[in-house]
């Protein structure tokens, strides 16, 4: 059998349903052995980057590899954002480039480039095959050190001749490395004593992140707030881990997120960190971060403890296993004093926006999406939108929300968007987008229009990469550089261009029949341009460098 | 002279030894803003596996992130910090200095003091290797300064845990 086809026998052992990738010179063989493979299907997408946030997507909307397929040179440094975007959020994936055959590597061949080099801080592990008898054992190693441990990224770089060289097929029944065995259980030791902690705190408060997601530790996570009664915050990678309609849940913290958890981070006495870390972007200035708690956490990677905060307790293993655990040893908190506080700020300080005339307000948008698709898969892309998305829209199941929360990259969205609807066929896919962000892949709408996906793509318009001119706005004296979107094509139409329905709403009131159309729509995309007021900015605020007690709730 | 920084700290590194290896430990110093004073690699016993002597600086906490973070890469097998524990410590240095026969003499005899060895002699230089920790190396290059320093190539610092040992890489 040749490399390539072992390859893809190798992929179906792996599971594999879907492989999202362009075509071209170094992995034709690939392409070809896929082409009538059965089993597995191969969704042809119309840039590398989209291919690469396809099978992101796909991951995270199923907690399963994704597998991304390119061919060398510029095919493969195509792929880079999607991988840096899935290392930075700890995605598992699988990203398979093909090279140019070993004997011309090193000498500047036609579409050479060394994506092992180019790929090796953004990617949890690589591989260069270059013998047919490599392929399967690396494969196989691939797909667990992806969805092992903290997951993350693995490339395979496969040499055009070592996928027409012949050897035999043979697939490992197990994979053992060596030199890599994550911790999974937590320390008996070490959760005693966190729950001891817990047992006594007065201001206790749990701060959850996208390794809850990760470790499918939603249903425990639930468990063990409901069993305890301590008020939770959960972080944007987090979202869906906990309903957020919750009487305990706090919303987002950070520098966008509620009043509520960020001053319950200052005045706690424990936090307990599940499965995140301790990012900037929650915790704004360390110097006035959370000063007067204890800190436990739990978290899968060693390296995230201790690295932004100093931690009293730490727990090294899988959340999942860790709070099963914990819950055994659970009791309800006696801290009413403390939830009369929590309440109290919850009441005072709901996310809110006023009404500008009558143009359409950003906000009232996404209330109305949630209104009308609540159960829904929402993915957003990155800017304002994606803040009012996670500020107005409530999660309530796990993996319900995708986003790329890490790298922050704009263009994420619509492909991702592909990935997840075939991942999850039982569930409608919103993607909330922005007017900038769109077309940074709107190239992939020919995918979703070609396999009829019934996505709903609804994109906030507000003719600005918005979230950069509000900084322009607070912090540049409103010199609105390099941000004015004002040539931004008519979206309803290009849309209609491109075989999708196009839909362009400029008024409220047009707005929830827009939406109610667009959810009888079955047989492909619909896009809705919503046109909405240029200038309102995403609150509360955390600027950048300050401490959470100093947000802003809004401008006067 | 030098004196090794007080927040210097030994990494004893073992990795698969494999295709790329050095390019990621390497990269992840550099990417992550860490210092490598020094780097010394070569196979163990076992083709399979290299020894990586590392040498660095930095708080507490920063040592603390870069074991953690060497052991995140899959082909690391095990990190351990040996400045905390009774080792020794060894370099080895080549010297090139200037010497006409007039010189010789006594530059011969800095060389047996310090019990380094002539390798290479010509009518008007002298190759020594020396081999010690830090501290020797400095003092035999200040003891050779006023000659005439030509070359000096050093291999950077290897470093064993004295005493016995758990297992057959430990």
């Amino acid at each position: 059998m040749r490399g390539a086809k072992i390859l893809v026998e190798s992929l179906k052992r792996a599971e594999v349903k879907y492989i999202f990738g362009v075509q071209g010179g170094a992995a034709m063989p690939i392409f070809d052995d896929l082409y009538d493979a059965e089993g597995l299907k191969l969704i042809p997408m119309r840039h590398e980057q989209g291919a690469a946030h396809a099978a992101d997507g796909y991951a995270r909307a199923t907690g399963k590899v994704g597998v991304t397929l390119a061919t060398s040179g510029p095919g493969a440094t195509n792929l880079v954002t999607g991988i840096a975007t899935a290392h930075m959020d700890s995605i598992p994936m699988v990203a398979i480039t093909g090279q140019v055959p070993t004997y011309l590597m090193g000498n500047d061949a036609f579409q050479e480039c060394d994506i092992l080099g180019i790929t090796r801080p953004i990617c949890k592990h690589s591989y260069l095959i270059k013998s047919s008898d490599e392929v399967a054992d690396v494969v196989a190693e691939a797909f667990h050190v992806a969805a092992t441990g903290k997951p993350g990224p693995v490339v395979i770089d496969f040499a055009k001749d070592a996928q027409i060289q012949e050897s035999a097929f043979y697939y490992p029944e197990s994979v053992n490395i060596r030199s890599y065995n994550p911790t999974v259980v937590g320390h008996p030791g070490q959760i005693k004593k966190a729950m001891d902690l817990i047992n006594r705190a007065e201001k206790p408060m749990i701060y959850a992140g996208g390794g809850v997601t990760l470790a499918n530790a939603h249903e425990e996570l639930r468990h063990f707030t409901s069993k305890t009664g301590i008020p939770i915050t959960v972080t944007l990678m987090g979202l869906g881990a906990f309903p957020e309609t919750d009487p305990l849940a706090m919303r987002m913290p950070g520098m966008h997120g509620s009043c509520c958890a960020n001053y319950a981070f200052s005045d706690a006495d424990l936090v307990i960190a599940i499965g995140a870390r301790f990012d900037d972007r929650v915790t704004g200035n360390l110097e006035r971060f959370s000063q007067k708690s204890k800190k436990i956490h739990i978290d899968i990677d060693p390296s995230s403890i201790g690295k932004n905060v100093t931690v009293d307790i730490p727990i090294v293993g899988d959340a999942k296993n860790i709070l099963r655990d914990m819950n055994k040893l659970a009791q309800p908190a006696q801290i009413e004093p403390w939830m009369q506080q929590i309440r109290e700020w919850q009441k005072k300080y709901p996310f809110e926006y006023r009404q500008n005339g009558d143009r359409v307000m950003p906000q009232y948008v996404i209330e109305q999406v949630y209104d009308l698709f609540p159960d829904a898969v929402v993915t957003a892309d990155v800017g304002q939108h994606q803040m009012w998305a996670a500020q107005y829209f409530k999660y309530t199941e796990h993996r319900q929300w995708l986003n790329s929360g890490g790298l922050g990259t704009m263009g994420f969205s619509l492909p991702a968007t592909i990935g997840a609807q075939l991942g999850r066929p039982d569930k409608t896919l919103v993607n909330i987008n922005g007017d900038g962000s769109f077309i940074m892949n709107i190239q992939e709408l020919v995918p979703a229009v070609t396999m009829k996906l019934p996505l709903k793509i609804f994109i906030i318009n507000n003719m600005y990469l918005g979230m950069v001119r509000q900084w322009q706005e607070m912090f540049f004296q409103k010199r609105y550089s390099a941000v004015d979107y004002h040539d931004n094509p008519d979206f309803a139409k290009l849309a209609e261009g491109f075989g999708a329905t196009g839909i362009r709403v400029e008024r409220p009131e047009e707005v929830r029949p827009a939406l109610e159309q667009a959810q009888k729509i079955e047989d492909g995309p619909v896009v809705i341009d919503f046109i909405v007021d240029e200038e309102e900015n995403v609150f509360p605020m955390v600027p950048s460098g300050a401490g959470l007690d100093e947000v802003i709730r809004g401008l006067a | 002279m030098a004196i090794q920084k007080s927040d210097s700290h030994i990494l004893s590194v073992l990795v698969n030894n494999r295709f790329g290896v050095l390019a990621r430990v390497a990269g992840l110093f550099s990417g992550r803003n860490f210092n490598i004073d020094s780097l010394s690699v070569a196979e163990t016993d076992d083709p399979e596996v290299s020894h990586m002597t590392i040498v660095t600086h930095g708080e507490a906490q920063i040592i603390e992130q870069i074991e953690k973070q060497l052991n995140r890469l899959i082909d690391v097998i095990k990190v351990r910090d040996l400045t905390a524990e009774h080792h020794v410590e060894r370099e080895l240095a080549l010297v090139k200095v200037d010497c006409d026969t007039s010189e010789r003499a006594e530059i011969l005899q800095i060389v047996d003091i310090f019990r380094a060895k002539t390798v290479d002699v010509t009518p008007t230089n002298l190759t020594i290797e020396v081999t010690g920790d830090e501290g020797k190396i400095r003092a035999l290059l200040d003891m050779l300064h006023p000659y005439g320093i030509k070359q000096i190539v050093k291999t950077g610092k290897i470093a064993i845990i004295r005493g016995e040992i758990r297992t057959r890489n430990g």
